[in-house]
């Protein structure tokens, strides 16, 4: 096994074991941690690929802003230190069971599945190219879903200031 | 890279999606919910970028797809942040089972 195949697996047991225990963990502010964790790990999933531009921004835009802001939510609305409840034994054990089948036949449908060899041509997948192609109106450019991606961020943008403003019923 | 085959990456990825599913399922607080969608849409990601970068590696939709995905995921985070808060503010709880209301 090659050193590039150890790097392989060691990040995707991060990835899961961290993901794992998101999903977990009986403290909210620990799952924030280990949520955290995984996201850096697929970051680095993507460098492994060498998908440099993907991974920076899977780390500006989830490690750096998402998962602050859940941190962030987690203080305003609840003690940190308290213990979460846990879940209903018998929800737990049915969705774990369901997990598992929709995993294993997911897995069954992979393993039987061949997929078409692809070439072995090194992408270009510098920053300079994907924001050229990204902005150009010829056939393979992405200039329309980017404009109605702006007006999307600016909807939410707008969205989150108008929930924020709602007062109660019964103040003033 | 090329040693590994597409369908390790795939493996993980869908572990990494029913992983989400099970917290999704079981958590009843709402932002471990959020952050459970969050490892779905990851997955859908590392899909994504895997399936760019064995199967058409001259090309670059999957990057598209992927930042685009990104940025959904952020603007769905934000706005499900400020409804949780609001329902904070209003129900004092952030538990699915006890905010039930819609109105208030």
């Amino acid at each position: 096994m090659s050193a590039s195949a150890v790097v392989f697996y060691i990040l995707s047991t991060f990835i899961l074991v961290a993901g794992l225990l998101a999903v977990t963990s009986r403290k909210i502010f620990r799952s924030a941690i280990w949520l955290l964790f995984s996201l850096t790990g697929i970051a680095g999933l993507y460098f492994w690929l060498q998908m440099e531009f993907i991974a920076a921004v899977q780390i500006i835009v989830y490690v750096g802003g998402i998962v602050v802001l859940i941190i962030f939510s987690i203080f305003l609305t609840q003690q940190s230190g308290k213990e979460m409840p846990p879940p209903f034994r018998s929800r737990a054990i049915f969705s774990a069971l369901a997990v598992c089948t929709g995993f294993a036949l997911t897995c069954i449908l992979l393993r039987n599945y061949t997929f078409p060899a692809g070439g072995h041509a090194a992408p270009d997948t510098g920053v300079a190219n994907i924001g050229s192609q990204l902005l150009s109106t010829t056939e393979h450019g992405y200039v329309l879903p980017f404009e109605v991606i702006s007006i999307l961020l600016l909807a939410a943008m707008i969205a989150c200031i108008v929930i924020a403003l709602k007062t109660k019923p019964g103040d003033k | 890279m090329t040693q590994i085959p597409l369908t390790h990456i795939l493996f993980v990825s869908t572990a990494l999606f029913f992983i989400g599913m099970y917290g999704l399922f079981t958590r009843r607080n709402m932002i471990t919910m959020l952050m459970s969608v969050e490892l779905i849409l990851n997955s859908v990601n590392i899909n994504f970028v895997a399936f760019n970068r064995y199967l058409y590696p001259e090309k670059l939709e999957g990057v598209f797809f992927s930042l685009f995905i990104v940025a959904i995921a952020a603007a769905e985070a934000a706005v499900a942040i400020a409804i949780i808060i609001n329902l904070y503010r209003n129900l004092h709880t952030i538990d699915v089972e006890e905010a039930d209301e819609m109105k208030f």
